[in-house]
């Protein structure tokens, strides 16, 4: 089986000053699957995925989302191409209500209220919250709601960056399957950068460890799981 | 008593004035994080293009309509040309360009319009309600200056808390880069947030010229109040700004009526700086640990 590949990244560079964050990082996500990106603190897993989105000028490389090239335009422009990012602290907007966080998802496209209804029947619990400032809302709240503000975007990338921090481990696992089960159902092409490793790569189908900005190793999940010398070296697990 | 109640229906109106001077700054305040100290000399010309508006047509209301409108493309243009290239800089290259930008308008103005001030109609009579045998401080012209200030207020509240346009341009202001990374323009919000807040500015203008006449520099003081009202208010709350100003108006009034409007100056700085030692939040901070 070979799916289409959705998100093409070849030889991504970015330098902050003379800092070389990532260095030329190539790799491909396929529609309706998970790639994990798996690396130390500053290995650069979220520089990677804030240059994709936009918020940070590559200096040299090319992403491509269905084929056409994303790397230069506008972030705003970037969303409408299909690409959605959930930032590192999740981005929940605190001074604004739950319901509105939503809405916002979906502004750029004009969705109406069934498809903030549709996040309320995937996400139960924020329907009870739907009035209360996001501020109010607990972590694992606060990931479903950030989430289902990016699906709002409709997306046909998704990129997540720590998703499972600072939750406990039994709502960590629940976001795992949720992530796994979006890009089964929706056929989203999802780039999960995770500093948990192993919970990463149990729903990954492939992974990427990078190192210092480069690419360390590349391949299926199960593969990268059962490297007793990259889990050492790189893993922690 | 007939003095008590003159000058607090004077403060009122006067307040009134302050408040939405106060509402343009907070509002830039919170879309760009900038006090904007050009907020004074933009009313300035918006308020002069009025007067030469009114002086070639007869028609005050065409004055009036004229320097909104242009008051709305003042501050888009001033934030496309100039604020955009200072936004998210040192806050220290912002406050420089708006002063620039005021010396630059003042001294403009007083090369096209001359350096007299001048004098300007007012809306409606400035002629004080009659009340039994006497005249009260408090005229059509005053009732006018209130009930427009807080209608247009309320409609800001409205296009903020209820409009799609108000959503985007709330996100774009307390989370610019997540707003980005949902669509939002949040060039085009900030852009927009400078038009309404200039919008509101030449309000004041208008509504101030009467009392104060129309020059290059007559409109300096206006500036002070209503950056005191704003403080006073919590320089990041709407509801604050107009708060702010009614109660400096008020103080300043009776300040002004029972010791001299010599003090009345000196007064407003009182005002400030014992906010900034008591409440440095403002009376509405709930967020005073936003500033990162």
């Amino acid at each position: 089986m070979t799916a289409a590949v959705a998100l093409e990244v070849e030889g991504l560079t970015t330098d902050y000053g003379p800092v070389r964050a990532v260095d030329a990082v190539t790799l491909a996500v396929p529609e309706g699957s998970v790639t994990a990106v798996l690396g130390a603190n500053g290995a650069g897993k979220t520089t990677l995925l804030r240059t994709i989105s936009g918020l940070v000028r590559a200096s040299g490389g090319r992403a491509r989302l269905d084929g056409e090239d994303i790397l230069g335009m506008a972030v705003e422009d970037i969303v409408r191409c299909g690409l959605a990012h959930v930032p590192e602290g999740r981005g929940v907007i605190t001074e604004l209500t739950t319901e509105e966080n939503l809405r916002l998802g979906g502004l750029w496209r004009g969705a109406d209220a069934a498809a903030v209804d549709e996040m309320y029947t995937l996400f139960p619990p924020l329907r009870e919250r739907r009035t209360q400032l996001a501020g109010s809302l607990s972590g694992g709240e606060r990931q479903m709601l950030s989430i289902g503000r990016a699906l709002l975007c409709r997306p046909r990338v998704l990129l997540l960056d720590e998703p499972s921090l600072g939750l406990a481990p039994i709502v960590s696992a629940q976001i795992m399957q949720l992530i796994r089960g979006l890009a089964a159902e929706r056929g989203l092409a999802v780039l999960l950068v995770e500093q948990n490793a192993r919970s990463a790569l149990s729903i990954a189908d492939r992974g990427v460890v990078l190192n210092l900005g480069r690419v360390v190793a590349e391949d299926a999940a199960e593969v990268l799981a059962a490297d007793e010398g990259l889990r050492q070296a790189y893993l922690g697990f | 008593m007939t003095r008590f109640i003159d000058l607090t229906l004077n403060g009122i109106s006067t307040g009134a004035v302050y408040a939405a001077v106060a509402l343009a700054l907070v509002m830039i305040w919170r879309a760009t994080r900038i006090v904007n100290f050009a907020q004074g000399a933009m009313l300035m010309i918006t308020t002069f293009i009025a007067s030469s508006v009114i002086g070639s047509t007869g028609s005050y209301w065409l004055g009036f309509a004229v320097a909104l409108a242009c008051g709305l493309v003042l501050g888009a243009v001033v934030e496309r040309v100039l604020i955009r290239r200072v936004e998210g800089g040192p806050p220290l290259n912002a406050v420089i360009v708006a002063l620039g930008l005021l010396i630059l308008l003042e001294a403009g103005a007083g090369m096209i319009w001359g350096n007299t001030p001048r004098s300007f109609p007012p809306a409606f009579s400035i002629r004080g309600y009659q009340v039994g045998g006497t005249h009260l401080l408090f005229a059509p012209n005053d009732t006018f200056t209130v009930l427009v200030v807080f209608a247009l207020a309320a409609g800001l509240g409205l296009l903020f808390l209820r409009t799609q346009l108000g959503l985007q341009m709330r996100a774009a202001a307390l989370a610019p880069e997540v707003a980005r990374l949902l669509g939002v323009r949040v060039g085009r919000m900030f852009t927009l947030g400078w038009a309404f807040a200039a919008l509101v500015g030449s309000l004041a203008g208008l509504l101030v010229a009467p009392s104060v006449f129309v020059g290059p520099n007559q409109f300096d003081p206006i500036l002070i109040f209503g950056f005191t009202a704003a403080v006073l208010g919590g320089l990041d709350s709407p509801v604050g700004a107009i708060v702010g100003g009614i109660v400096l108006g008020l103080v300043l009034s009776y300040v002004s009526g029972y010791e001299g409007a010599s003090l009345v100056t000196l007064a407003a700085l009182v005002v400030l700086i014992l906010v900034l030692m008591v409440r440095p939040g403002g009376l509405f901070s709930t967020t005073n640990e936003r500033r990162v």
